[in-house]
């Protein structure tokens, strides 16, 4: 697992670094195989019933814990659960087993305040409860003081109760001076529950002009609010807020979400065309502005290909049928099906990849490796050779592979391209090792034995002799290129 | 059941058992038979605090659970709601109540327990709906610290991070400043608090506040904690995106472990006999409960991975050759001896049996060619080479539609690494990911640089190198079989957020002032007075205990290096670890996505 501060270009194209070795490769795995071994071995010797130490179903469920049974009493056979009562059940035994002194810790009854009632105090409380009192914030509302009308608390008292989860009327705070000590004093006490409920007050009894005013200078309540409107879907309230915030950017973003929940494509076109106009950052505004163009193009694509492929006319179609529509599709897979159904198209079409590759500026790179994969699942090897021959003002013709030529040769491979094909790409791989190394791994052994003589490797080009077949026409080339 | 969490340095059994007592309170206030309709979420933390038996203690009969329609047909006098305060659970539970048979008898009566705490806003939405009033019982269960192991708390409260830091809601912070109380009145005042960040500052503030409006809150028990670390999640944004490479981490990277428990693809786990196996392999995924409670993984979990084949074939030595001794064993008293061991030996010989397999499943993941590229890029990154630069590797891993999880990680941690990217390099990411798993990603892109996870370098300066050099964050010799340093968790990188702990403990903060405030948010220091009784007189020797809290969220891999700092022999403390949740880069990076639809195939 040692960094290798090698190039870039080394590590990434050899395969010569093995990933996550351990130091000593063979005696880790050997001592794997060896506990392995071990513990098969010793199946023999006992029986491996070791489920009875603990008692775990298959899917590994210990037999008793709340998910499994969740399940098992779901399923309404009570006969199951009263046949596992005769076991004993890990869980109680152990409540059982605990000492009283520790079972008698609960959370509330460690929480009662001095002036408390003590009014869920049990039993076991009043016998275990030896003098040492504890006292701490109460947790828990006793159950006592379930709702309380009483109008006379403070804004810091009715804050407090609140976080207690009592529940107070908020309607006699009625001065905006009142609400908004009641709002400070829930900010204060950083309870977003209690932030919420004051500001649903708020929002209901005070004009939104003041409300937003009001909040522009309360953050933390603003945060709460905005997210409150957001969960509540509340998105018209919202986006008047982020106005009046000036936060334009937020604006535009959180309009642009509402088209996740537009279904209808021909809607959701119309909504994103609404959304250029919004103000974006201008590094945003052009990826807004190619979503829509590219659900207009997909629209368009899908419904002259789906009129396609139901006449039944066209042989591509019929041979390979869509697997799904195109709409809602990234714009790689969307070239991706571009390449595939409509390649030889021309640029004025909507559906060509070139007309995609221009209107979406895809760099080369991209276009290439998309087009590549596309032709090579048709097995279209002519344009694969096409994608990648240039010709230069002279009129020579060259091969060039913007992605280099090894990702071209794995692409093809796992195309399952013939070796033919395979080994002229493999020639062109410029780094000798990586060009011998996917040549033996892909069998083409024309271009092994080719660089292992451009080597001058004598003693490799022999060892070579025994990976091709006996009396074939490499083994003669090995044996003339030996013997020159 | 419980034992693996009374075996660290603090005892907390007593916490689990509090939440237990409040739970059958609870129960006992419905009268009669009930069902409890689960939110699925929470049956994982409950888990851990009680099992069925308990509730079948207090009548209940039926448990379901949680989703739209009619509830199932149950004869019990008590329909009870375990749920989190969520909205969209308010609009199920609506649906099941406005659907209940009104014309059946006996009626039953509906209750309400919400985990952690009540909300109002929940209870305002019910009354909307018409159905509050069906609620007899709206109760709260404080569940705010739940103990996953001896020093291992957490909330469990997944959208903690999103909320504290894109959000500003600080209502989880609320919860942890509680959740802190209820420890404190279990364990005592914590005399000394220290802390990092915006977040820590807020729960540091509420606790102090808390104490002052309750005086009676003064307690009488010895403290057993000598120091509260405060640590937001945000001055280490580094750390939880790079891949862990303990044990435990790994497992968690690949497979996710919730609630202590992970499920693993079954193949590996060979049927029950042999010559009985081909026929039936098991489909379901195969779940294993991961604690101390188990002898091997407590000693293997924080391993780096690799130093845990040679354990696991120590391990094997030692298991073959306590079986093989029935072979001396010739009286009959010794052989007697031999099988009272064998339910030992069984257990070491199953728990080595499932652990050979993980590591397995792991290695088989590991030394993929892919993981080790992926691995190279991170490190390079965090040992500073290239990080201003678009990276090959993440170019290829978008051209090749690798999950957008896996490069949102890898371009974050670049940028973290870099202290922001040029504007050109984040433009060009941005138009790649937009570009190849669709614009609808502008929005996750956007929550990630308000996260403060991707974003473009301001004022040209990059002070990630500084505080890697201060911090040691790199360190090149890095021993995984026998380490020396806590950076063998990442296998160079030592975790910042367990540094800041390592140098509180000594030499103490004021060494690296200059860096504390290259990173986000206030640093300080608060004492909480203890009356003169329990003042603790340390004996010579004896460790300091610090519990340190993660506001935000912590890895495993975090968690290793604080109980690598524990057991140092001249470490001089003690660390039990708290959290609002426990995270990797995947489950982290998951939380601040934005929803989206899902994908028609």
């Amino acid at each position: 697992m040692s960094r290798v501060r090698a190039d870039e270009e080394e590590y990434w194209h050899s395969s010569k670094f093995r990933a996550f070795t351990f130091d000593d490769e063979d005696d880790e795995l050997s001592q794997l195989k060896e506990s392995k071994r071990a513990v098969n071995s010793l199946r023999d010797i006992v029986d491996d019933d070791d489920d009875d130490l603990e008692r775990v179903s298959w899917s590994g469920e210990p037999v008793g814990s709340i998910s499994w049974s969740i399940k098992e009493t779901a399923s309404g056979s009570t006969s199951s659960l009263d046949g596992r009562d005769t076991s004993p059940q890990k869980g109680s035994s152990s409540y059982a087993a605990l000492p009283k002194q520790a079972s008698s810790y609960s959370l509330s009854s460690l929480f009662k305040g001095r002036n408390k009632l003590p009014s869920f105090q049990s039993l076991s409380d009043a016998l275990t409860d030896t003098g040492v009192k504890n006292y701490a914030p109460e947790l828990r509302r006793p159950k006592a003081e379930y709702k309380d009308y009483s109008s006379d608390w403070s804004p810091k008292d009715t804050v407090r109760r609140m976080q207690r989860g009592k529940v107070c009327s908020l309607e006699r705070f009625r001065s905006l001076q009142d609400k908004l000590v009641l709002l400070d004093e829930a900010v204060a006490g950083h309870d977003g529950n209690v932030i919420t409920a004051v500001l649903i007050f708020l929002k209901r009894t005070l004009r939104r002009e003041i409300l937003f005013r009001e909040l522009e200078v309360r953050q933390v309540a603003l945060c709460h609010l905005i997210h409150f409107l957001r969960e509540t879907g509340e998105q018209k309230f919202l986006l008047d807020l982020l106005r009046f915030l000036d936060r334009t950017e937020e604006v535009a973003l959180s309009q642009y979400r509402e088209h996740l929940n537009i279904q209808d494509v021909e809607k959701r076109r119309e909504f994103l065309k609404g959304c250029i106009g919004l103000p974006f950052s201008a590094e945003d505004t052009s990826h807004i502005q190619d979503h829509y163009t590219l659900l207009e193009r997909q629209i368009i694509i899908e419904a002259n290909d789906r009129h396609l492929e139901m006449a039944g006319q066209s042989e591509l179609f019929r041979k390979y049928p869509r697997k799904a529509s195109i709409l809602n599709m990234p714009l790689v897979t969307t070239l991706f099906y571009s390449c595939f159904y409509h390649y030889t198209e021309a640029e004025g079409m909507f559906s060509s990849p070139t007309n995609l590759k221009k209107t979406f500026k895809i760099p080369d790179k991209q276009y290439v490796l998309t087009a590549l994969a596309a032709r090579a699942k048709l097995r279209a090897w002519g344009d694969v050779d096409a994608l990648l021959t240039t010709k230069n003002w002279l009129g020579y013709t060259k091969k060039k592979a913007p992605i280099g030529f090894h990702r071209v040769v794995e692409i093809l491979q796992r195309n399952n391209a013939p070796v033919q094909v395979l080994q002229e790409y493999v020639r062109l791989v410029e780094d000798v090792e990586t060009r011998l190394n996917l040549a033996t791994k892909y069998k083409c052994h024309d271009v092994v034995i080719e660089t292992y003589r451009d080597l001058k490797d004598r003693i490799q080009l022999t060892a070579y002799k025994c990976k091709v077949e006996r009396g074939s026409a490499e083994e003669e080339k090995i044996n003339s290129i030996l013997s020159n | 059941m419980a034992a693996h969490l009374s075996s660290g340095r603090v005892n907390l059994t007593a916490l689990r058992e509090a939440g237990r007592r409040e739970l059958r309170e609870f129960l006992d206030k419905c009268a009669g038979s009930k069902a409890i309709v689960w939110d699925e979420y929470l049956t994982g933390p409950f888990g851990l605090i009680a099992q069925y038996s308990l509730l079948k203690e207090h009548e209940v009969e039926k448990m379901f659970t949680l989703k739209p329609g009619r509830l199932p047909p149950a004869d019990v006098k008590n329909i009870i709601f375990f749920v989190r305060p969520k909205l969209e659970l308010m609009d199920i539970i609506t649906d099941n109540v406005l659907r209940e048979d009104r014309g059946r008898s006996p009626q039953r009566d509906f209750h309400i327990l919400f985990v952690p705490r009540r909300s109002l806003l929940c209870e305002q939405w019910l009354k909307e709906q018409g159905v509050l009033g069906s609620f007899i019982h709206r109760e709260q269960y404080s569940l705010d610290l739940i103990p996953f192991d001896g020093d291992l708390l957490s909330m469990e409260s997944e959208s903690a991070f999103k909320e504290c830091y894109l959000e500003s809601d600080q209502t989880s912070l609320y919860h942890a400043a509680k959740g802190l109380m209820t420890l404190q009145a279990l364990y005592g005042t914590i005399p000394q608090i220290f802390g990092k960040g915006d977040c820590a500052r807020h729960v540091a503030n509420m606790m102090i506040r808390m104490k002052r409006e309750f005086p009676g809150s003064q307690n009488s028990i010895f403290p057993v904690f000598d120091t509260l670390l405060l640590l937001d999640r945000n001055v280490d944004l580094l750390t939880p995106l790079a891949t862990q490479l303990t044990y435990e981490g790994l497992i968690d990277e690949i497979y996710g472990i919730q609630n202590t428990y992970v499920k693993l693809p079954p193949e590996k786990f060979a049927p029950k006999k042999q010559g009985e196996g081909g026929k039936d392999l098991p489909t379901e995924p195969k779940k294993l409960q991961l604690n101390s409670a188990e002898e091997l993984y407590a000693e293997i979990r924080d391993k780096n991975f690799n130093a845990v084949g040679s354990v696991l074939s120590k391990k094997a030595k030692i298991i073959s050759a306590a079986f093989e001794e029935r072979h001396h064993a010739k009286t009959v008293g010794e052989i007697k001896q031999f099988v009272s061991q064998l339910p030992h030996m069984q257990a070491a010989r199953s728990s080595l049996a499932n652990h050979t397999s993980i590591a397995e499943l792991i290695k088989d993941i590991t030394t993929s060619e892919d993981f080790f590229d992926n691995l190279t890029v991170e490190q390079e990154f965090m040992s500073g080479i290239d990080t201003d630069k678009v990276n090959n590797y993440i170019e290829d891993c978008i051209a090749q539609k690798h999950p957008l999880i896996k490069i949102l990680r890898l371009v974050c941690l670049q940028s973290v690494c870099n202290s922001g990217l040029k504007q050109k390099v984040l433009d060009h990411y941005k138009r790649e990911i937009l570009q190849t798993y669709g614009f609808e990603h502008i929005l996750t892109l956007n929550n990630l640089e308000k996260a403060g996870l991707l974003k473009p370098q301001t004022g040209g300066r990059n002070n990630y190198p500084t505080i890697r050099k201060t911090l040691r964050l790199w360190m090149d010799d890095v021993n995984e079989q026998n380490p020396n340093d806590i950076s063998y968790v990442y296998s160079g990188y030592a975790p910042l957020s367990v540094r800041l702990a390592q140098l509180l403990a000594r030499p103490g903060w004021r060494s690296i002032e200059e860096v504390l405030k290259m990173l986000p948010g206030p640093h300080f220091e608060e004492r909480q007075q203890l009356p003169t009784g329990l003042q603790k007189k340390r004996q010579h020797g004896e460790n300091r205990v610090t519990l340190v809290f993660f506001l935000g969220g912590v890895t495993y891999a975090e968690i290793a290096a604080l109980r690598f700092l524990s057991q140092m022999e001249d470490g001089g403390t003690e660390y039990v670890i708290a959290t609002t949740k426990l995270i990797n880069g995947t489950t982290w990076i998951k939380s601040l996505m934005e929803k989206l639809e899902p994908a028609p195939f």
